[in-house]
């Protein structure tokens, strides 16, 4: 809510907090009062809005900050700041004192999830980027407080500033847990993760009333900015969980897959999964016939530790898969080409959900690995007028810049231009294997063959098959470094990860690169 | 010392070093096959003389468990194997092991593990001098046998006229009663038309059985108890009938009320010699199909076992068998027993009877076929020790014992690691379970120089069996084994309906049950979170150490809320249920399938499938899958102000309960049903299930025509 507008006021709530005791200091005997008036502010500032406000959360099915936070953190590690800030707004009666509670709108500080540094709620984004530690907010506001007018707008702009400024320094992380509407939904589109509460919370711009006013659409809340809507047709939102509790439980095992900062590596859990272990189930998981579509999750699941995959956008372009698993304990970045859904092609929306998670991954020190099941880019007027050429620049722009480990697999297909950008070798990949199923080619045999000899009856797609759909060409070629038994992949990996952890590479000196947005 | 027990301690020794001997080669083979092909251990004493002139190359005209269990005996005797497979089949363990292999056709059996046509082909492409068919298939199929004579190839199997004889339930019978077998009261012929149907039930009297002529095992057998009845299984039978034999004739006959299903497994040459190899205890079925079999049976005495065992040899020899086959009795409470049929082909079961006689049935059917005299003498028969097998099967024991399931086993380990045990199977982790075929897992056999010793044996081989990807049956298998009726041998093919009239639900936690499973579950949790908190490597910032030692938790299983108190000791926890302590033990290994877990000195091998970051957890406890959900005190008592979500209305929707394809679907939208009415009906694995209405009302929309395939869980029909 306006308390957005607080974070410029940090040091004046550190002063805030300090004034009492000072004061008291100053007069050289403590009066009686000001302790007393503390302990009440903080009492009243535990109560948020007061036990009403906390009941009608509670009959949303929705939790209070404080409860969330009690949930997120590890237990008594919550540090809070900010305690005794009030909203200075004296209009439209916002002055009463019924209208002013301690700790106004927002909770914020900073606690530890599974021991390890997170900050909460934006208001502490300078320090933790001075730390160098994650930023989790857990968002539930109806907008600016229209009564404070034109400074809740500079407060949401201070706010967007930073998650800026954080972007790529710090992990930023979104929890939907309300209604988020207007100019606030700009600060979780900023941040790297968005997560969403089904049916009780929302995001867009503008809600159902002003959509109706505007273009006569009839639409609910959850049609227009739902969870469902956002993490299936919007791509805004990257996971959705069934409730508060869920949410918040699924935030703290997500939050151990993230190194705090850019300055520090891909977390090492201890792992009880060997990681020498064969899977011999993959030497038999693609299908012969190569129209025939498989599960790219069932490789995934069996190749990680303990078969965890923390999915990211499961319900959007499904297909291409991205998410965070571990290998021998170390957070890796997975990105699947998924032939079961519209063969694995590219196309636009995957292009750009890979593209941003790969950047993600870059940017914070975590080994990407690429499985390629891929026929090409999608062909047709809507992707092309949609601008699938820049937008498919994307995916190629992110695999390229990324420095780093890389590690890729060719399933099977791997054709044409999708196969360059699928993370290849020339992209810089630094350990890049086929499959004994794999055909690394221009294009499949049957359109190739129509194309060179221009439809003509031959019999070259035999040829072509023989030729071109095995691994074999690229591996002459040094495209891919080594064809491997399908079943030691999960051994190949862990061992080059082990090699990859001190990999270096840099690019020339830049500004910042130019990705086509 | 009698010969008896010279062969007794004779077939230990060789027991016991063929258990050592498989185990080092399974071992060996995990490191360096590149196919992983697993080796179960032998519990027959069977031997294989390499100065035995035999048959060159054999093609199994069969798949999976069966096709695998030939082809080990055919490369024990050094024969040279050919593995026949549908498309989707080409990756199958039996293609694997067979020295060659080749496709016959695409998915439905009709039109590849029983097309004839392109077996026959492979057949003489491949130069196979002989064929086993395993069973079902083209087991029983006198044409084949004939196609195969004709082109000088061994039927590993009786000859034509046995088959046809014992094929066709009214000539068998006609058969056993001259060859002086007691037979079912009230049989007859073959049935034109629903209507002569119910005479022909009227004259024989309620209740009756109808099945398919041409049918083997329980397979299509329904039972009818009025005219209403005869007239349904009438039309279900003679339908599976066409599909399934291509033959729609029938069979009825008099249903004997609370019978014991046993059967005498006989091997006979070509020279007139026939032995029974006593017999096999098979009451435990669920609609009409075995689950549960064991030898010897509990319920026979000597002088029973003598009067089945030379009826099964007098109509044996009345029809000149030769091969292996089993003589299927009724057996009633008095004692009585009925010859029911006779099979003409290896049984699923016969591991059983290999394990108590050490005869290996493959091998000696093959030496019949290749014209040898039997090596054995009735005498030389020994009933050692005790044998007992439980199908696995990938089905929801939840909905009527056992509805098909599909999947791929995404991780399958068998308890080769228990002693004594035998898995038979054809499947490897990676394996699809699909709807084309039998939805077999395995055969699990275990022996134990008793009863009570091979039981034991099971439970812990069914606690410690690996199925992940498909739903299986391992739960009602093992509360079957466990159940005081069954262990006191009280049972009859009415076993599971009188023993679980609402069906089966799983095991029933005794108190001191419950607190195990909710002390491992907790402890389990806590060991998660513990383990979540280590971090490897050295930290930027450093991480704050939790000094926490106890964690006050509420664990939700079934309709139960429980608080538990979990204290770290060392590396057990001590965990507070109801008040009492418990000590839970274990190496908390996270990723193993199994966990080996000690809870007040009671070891308990426990499967944790699944976990989620919000508590949620199932564990395989006791055979049954629980489900519960582990909270903090925290966040259980916040979780009271989480909204309900709406569960969908099933009584107004129909979905498929199991993968199949869709026959007939007799409504369309806008007709009035009423409840209990048959709305469409699916086809899984050769069974024709009827859906019905769950309650009366109009039809809103159907989302299915005959010929679809659907999913388990597709939507089928909408009501208003």
């Amino acid at each position: 809510m306006a308390a957005l507008r607080l974070l410029r006021r940090v040091a004046g709530a550190v002063r805030g907090r300090a004034a009492p005791g000072g004061r008291g200091a100053a007069s050289g005997g403590r009066p009686p009062a000001v302790p007393q008036r503390i302990e009440e502010k903080r009492r009243a500032a535990l109560l948020g809005g007061g036990m009403g406000r906390i009941e009608a959360q509670h009959k949303r099915g929705k939790l209070t900050a404080r409860e969330r936070i009690l949930l997120l953190l590890d237990p008594d590690s919550f540090d809070e700041y900010d305690m005794f800030v009030e909203h200075r707004c004296s209009d439209f009666g916002m002055d009463s004192s019924k209208n002013k509670y301690p700790g106004d709108s927002v909770v914020t500080g900073r606690g530890r999830i599974n021991g390890r540094l997170a900050y909460v709620f934006s208001q502490v984004m300078d320090q933790a980027a001075l730390v160098g530690a994650p930023v989790i907010g857990l968002n539930d506001s109806g907008g600016a407080r229209i009564q404070e007018g034109v400074e809740s707008l500079a407060g949401y702009a201070d706010i967007f500033l930073r998650n800026v400024l954080c972007s790529g320094v710090v992990p930023q992380i979104s929890l939907i847990m309300g209604p988020c509407a207007g100019g606030a939904v700009y600060s979780p589109a900023l941040t790297d993760f968005t997560f969403m509460v089904k049916d009780t919370s929302y995001l867009f711009i503008t809600g159902p009333d002003v959509v109706k006013s505007v273009t006569n659409e009839d639409v609910t809340q959850e049609q227009l900015g739902g969870a469902k809507t956002h993490t299936a047709v919007s791509g805004v939102a990257h996971r959705a969980f069934e409730n508060d509790i869920d949410a918040l439980l699924n935030l703290r095992e997500f939050f151990n897959y993230l190194p705090l900062s850019n300055r520090d590596p891909a977390p090492v859990c201890e792992c009880h999964d060997p990681s020498d272990r064969l899977v011999p189930e993959l030497d038999t998981i693609v299908p012969t016939e190569s129209t025939k579509a498989y599960d790219m999750l069932d490789i995934i699941h069996s190749i990680v530790d303990e078969r965890e995959f923390f999915e990211i956008m499961p319900s959007y372009a499904r297909n291409i898969v991205v998410g965070f698993a571990r290998m021998n304990g170390r957070t890796v970045g997975i990105v699947g080409n998924q032939p079961k859904v519209a063969s694995g092609c590219l196309d636009i929306n995957s292009s750009v959900k890979g593209a941003r998670f790969v950047r993600f991954c870059d940017a914070f020190n975590i080994p990407l690995i690429t499985f390629v099941d891929v026929p090409g880019f999608l062909p047709g007027t809507a992707q092309e007028y949609g601008g699938i050429i820049r937008h498919g620049a994307k995916l190629l722009f992110a695999f390229a810049e990324a420095t780093v480990p890389k590690i890729t697999v060719i399933t099977r297909k791997a054709y044409g231009g999708a196969y360059d950008v699928m993370s290849s070798k020339h992209l810089r990949g630094d350990a890049n294997y086929a499959w004994p199923t794999a055909e690394v080619a221009v294009m499949g045999a049957k359109g190739a063959v129509q194309i060179i000899f221009r439809g003509k009856e031959t019999d070259a797609e035999a040829e072509y098959v023989e030729k071109f759909a095995n691994p074999f060409p690229a591996a002459m070629r040094g495209f891919v470094d080594d064809i491997i038994q399908p079943s030691t992949t999960r051994t190949r990996i862990c061992r080059d990860l082990d090699v990859l952890a001190s990999k270096t590479q840099s690019s020339p000196w830049k500004k910042h690169a130019n990705i086509p947005l | 010392m009698s010969v008896y027990e010279l062969f007794l301690s004779f077939w230990h020794t060789v027991a016991g070093e063929e258990m050592f001997n498989s185990l080092s080669l399974l071992q060996c083979e995990t490191l360096c096959s590149r196919w992983y092909l697993k080796t179960s251990h032998r519990l027959y004493s069977a031997t294989y003389d390499p100065n035995e002139k035999t048959f060159e190359k054999l093609l199994i005209a069969n798949r999976g468990e069966i096709a695998c269990r030939v082809i080990k005996t055919c490369k024990k005797m050094g024969i040279k194997t050919v593995a026949i497979h549908s498309d989707v089949d080409a990756n199958a363990v039996h293609v694997k092991m067979a020295d060659e292999a080749v496709c016959v056709g695409p998915a439905p059996t009709s039109k590849s593990y029983l097309n004839m046509d392109a077996i026959m082909e492979v057949i003489k492409k491949t130069r196979a001098q002989a064929v086993h068919p395993g069973y079902g298939f083209l087991s029983e199929n006198k044409e084949f046998a004939r196609r195969l004579a004709a082109e000088g190839v061994t039927f590993i199997g009786p000859d034509t006229h046995a088959i046809q004889a014992m094929g066709d339930k009214i000539e068998s019978k006609l058969l056993a009663k001259n060859a002086k077998v007691n037979t079912i009261p009230g049989f007859d012929g073959v049935v034109k038309d629903a209507d002569e149907a119910v005479r022909i039930a009227r004259e024989i009297g309620y209740p009756v059985m109808i099945k398919a002529s041409a049918g083997g095992g329980g397979k299509g057998m329904r039972i009818a108890w009025d005219d209403e009845e005869t007239r349904e299984g009438f039309r279900f039978s003679s339908q599976e009938a066409a599909s399934s034999f291509g033959d729609d004739r029938l069979l009825i006959e008099k249903f004997i009320d609370n019978p014991r299903h046993i059967e005498i497994q006989v091997l006979a040459d070509k020279h007139g010699n026939a032995l029974w190899l006593n017999e096999r205890e098979c009451s435990i079925q669920r609609r009409n199909q075995k689950v549960v079999e064991e030898a010897p049976s509990t319920f026979l005495d000597p002088e029973t076992r003598r009067a089945m065992g030379e009826q099964a040899v007098a109509l044996a020899k009345a029809v000149k068998y030769s091969s292996a086959g089993t003589v299927e009795f009724l057996v009633d409470s008095s004692k009585n027993f009925y010859f029911l049929e006779m099979n003409t082909r290896l049984q699923v079961e016969h591991p059983v009877t290999e394990c108590i006689t050490g005869l290996d049935l493959v091998q000696e059917m093959i030496r019949v076929a290749k014209g040898y005299p039997l090596r054995h003498k009735q005498a030389d028969i020994p009933i050692n020790g005790w044998a007992v097998e439980c199908r696995v099967y990938a089905e929801d024991p939840y909905k009527s014992f056992g509805l098909p399931s599909i999947g791929k086993l995404s991780q399958y380990q068998e308890p080769l690691h228990v002693p004594s045990v035998r898995v038979d199977s054809g499947i490897q982790q990676g394996s699809d379970i699909s709807i084309y075929y039998d939805p077999m897992i395995s055969k699990l056999i275990t022996y134990g120089s008793n009863r009570a010793e091979a039981l034991k044996r099971m439970e812990e081989a069914l606690d410690n069996y690996v199925i992940r990807g498909v739903t299986h049956n391992i739960s009602l298998l093992r509360e079957v084994i466990i159940h005081p009726r069954f262990v006191r041998g009280d049972i009859s093919t009415k076993f599971l309906p009188e023993v679980y009239p609402d069906g089966f639900k799983g095991h029933k936690l005794t108190d001191l049950e419950r607190r195990e499973l909710l002390a491992t579950a907790a402890s389990l949790y806590v060991a998660e979170q513990l383990r979540s908190q280590r971090f490897l490597g050295t930290q930027r910032i450093p991480i704050a150490k939790s000094k926490r030692s106890s964690w006050e938790l509420s664990v939700h299983l079934g309709d139960g809320i429980y608080p538990v108190e979990v204290s770290k000791d060392g590396s057990s926890f001590s965990v507070e249920v109801d008040g009492m302590k418990l000590n839970v033990t274990s190496d908390w290994n996270l990723a193993s399938p199994l966990l080996s877990v000690t809870i007040d000195g009671t070891q308990r091998t426990i499967q944790r499938l699944s976990r989620n970051a919000s508590g949620n957890t199932s564990i395989q406890f006791l055979g049954t899958v629980y489900k519960l959900q582990i909270l903090t005190k925290v966040a259980a008592e916040l979780s009271k102000y989480m909204p309900e979500k709406a569960a969908e209305d099933t009584s107004s929707i129909l979905r498929s309960p199991m993968p199949g394809a869709v026959v007939a679907v007799s409504v369309k939208p806008g007709d009035m049903v009423s409840e209990g009415q048959e709305i469409c009906v699916i086809e899984a694995m050769k069974m024709q299930n009827s859906m019905i209405a769950a309650k009366t009302g109009k039809v809103k929309a159907v989302h299915c025509k005959a010929g679809d395939t659907v999913g388990e869980g597709d939507l089928l029909v909408e009501l208003e």
